[in-house]
């Protein structure tokens, strides 16, 4: 069973980060992200201070360095990219362990792994500090169209169940000797995975008419309304607010 | 009092021409259980698409109590009529089985606190209330069956309508299920293969065979006449007899 795959990301807590409310999060880190993405590559301090912003979080949430850094490895294919362009970009070069490079290649590479690294590392905590339901509930908070967060909902319930589809089509095909090695062999392959897009509209289908069976109108009921207090936005809010006025700093 | 369910000459056809119903009576009263047999293609399914307004009636009427199925009263009806489907995949969508639960009553427009009370007391009735936080990917096949049956019960239905609640359940699960089923007391129409099943828990059978009713009876004599069953490719299992 794929059990548990979807919710991974969450790591299960009960600190002041933890119990904030997920819409809050959301604006919070949308805030981090617009700052580190705005701050001038050059200044280089500034990134200092954003990691020490995160490193705060961290602290406070009591979330362990190695599950963050297992859940980073998603950047991996990006840092590849960063570390190619000192050697393809072109303009004035430099030297460096008797390698010559680009120095605007390597202002260019350090940007996107540094403000990629803290992107991954903000929406990391985000997502290790909010189950995906909350993430989902904020979101339709925050005025999300309707459309989008019931799309992402069906998406998380239904990527499993459907995993688990493709696993047992690929046991059957197995368990009949297909076992294939080089390319020209995956074709049973490529039409399992069209039976598997029939199979999945098919429980698109079925999965609305239950919806609809039990009184749905196209918009989904909001459950748990929450009323979030000033002081709770004003917490919450405060390593945004620094995020902000370092990055206006790193201009000065 | 009107009866629960009362469907007076349903006719339907397919939109590609295919004559699915050819004129069906059907009428349970309250509290009654009734098995809706018949082999596949018979119309089941069709019949029960009908109870709740998915498909409109060519000809003929569904009434369920005092409320005729039509457009008007859609969303009443679907509150009145509660199916549970065969997959509880297709049923269970929510992340958590609480909000599963809840969906209904907050489309009927059930709000807080009285939603979560509600929630408690449809998941404590099939006996689940140990699992309101859970996703409904990590229940067993039985769990699963019985949350998708609070999702139903906690809309308060005038019937509960089951199709093949038995299928893909060990014998442990089938039978809580048939316990769980027994004490609620509630109307209810279940369609089903499994004779055996519908012969423990519904005291009336109506057997539907090609659009149309060809028996309405007390299980137990329409299980014991093997000409009738073989005649509408219905059979007992192995090493079972009435």
């Amino acid at each position: 069973m794929g059990a548990g795959h979807a919710h991974s990301l969450h790591h299960a807590g009960d600190s002041v980060v933890h119990r904030l409310p997920a819409h809050v999060k959301i604006v919070t880190a949308f805030v981090m992200v617009i700052a580190v993405v705005a701050t001038p590559r050059e200044a280089f301090w500034v990134f200092g201070v954003h990691l020490a912003l995160l490193v705060a979080i961290w602290v406070v949430a009591r979330l362990p360095v190695a599950a963050i850094a297992a859940r980073s490895l998603i950047e991996a294919p990006f840092v590849v990219l960063a570390v190619l362009l000192p050697f393809l970009a072109t303009g004035p070069r430099t030297e460096f362990l008797g390698l010559s490079l680009s120095v605007d290649g390597l202002l260019a590479g350090w940007n996107i792994l540094v403000k990629g690294t803290l992107g991954v590392l903000i929406s990391v905590t985000l997502g290790m500090t909010t189950p995906v339901r909350d993430l989902l509930a904020g979101l339709s908070r925050l005025r999300v169209p309707a459309l989008v967060t019931t799309i992402a909902t069906l998406m998380v319930r239904y990527l499993e169940v459907i995993a688990a589809e493709a696993r047992r089509m690929r046991l059957a095909r197995v368990a009949r000797g297909h076992d294939p090695r080089f390319l020209w062999q995956i074709g049973p392959t490529i039409r399992g995975v069209g039976t598997l897009f029939l199979r999945s509209y098919e429980r698109g289908e079925r999965v609305h008419l239950a919806m609809l069976a039990r009184g749905y109108t196209g918009s989904m009921p909001l459950l748990g309304e929450v009323v979030t207090s000033t002081r709770t936005w004003a917490v919450a809010l405060v390593p945004a607010a620094a995020a902000v006025v370092v990055a206006g700093a790193g201009y000065l | 009092m009107p009866p629960s369910l009362q469907v007076e000459g349903l006719a339907f056809a397919y939109p590609d021409g295919h004559q699915a119903l050819f004129g069906v009576d059907l009428r349970i009263e309250r509290g009654e259980r009734v098995a809706l047999l018949g082999p596949n293609g018979a119309g089941k399914t069709t019949l029960v698409l009908h109870l709740n307004g998915v498909h409109r009636a060519g000809a003929g009427t569904v009434r369920v109590g005092d409320l005729e199925v039509s457009k008007p009263h859609l969303q009443e009806i679907r509150r009145r009529v509660g199916i549970v489907f065969q997959d509880p995949d297709d049923q269970l969508f929510m992340p958590t089985v609480a909000d599963d639960v809840a969906f209904g009553p907050a489309n009927f427009g059930v709000t807080e606190p009285e939603l979560s009370l509600r929630v408690k007391q449809a998941l404590d009735a099939v006996g689940t209330g140990d699992l309101a936080d859970r996703s409904p990917m990590h229940l067993s096949g039985g769990q699963r069956r019985r949350v998708a049956l609070a999702t139903v019960l906690a809309c308060d239905p005038e019937i509960l309508v089951l199709d093949e609640p038995s299928s893909n359940l060990d014998p442990v699960a089938r039978r809580e299920l048939a316990e769980v089923l027994l004490g609620l007391g509630r109307t209810m129409l279940m369609v089903t293969h499994d004779l055996p099943y519908a012969l423990q828990l519904c005291p009336r059978s109506v057997v539907i065979d090609e659009g149309v009713v060809v028996a309405d009876g007390p299980t137990r004599e329409l299980l014991a006449d093997p000409a009738f069953l073989a005649e509408h490719r219905l059979e007992l299992p192995y090493g079972f007899s009435v």
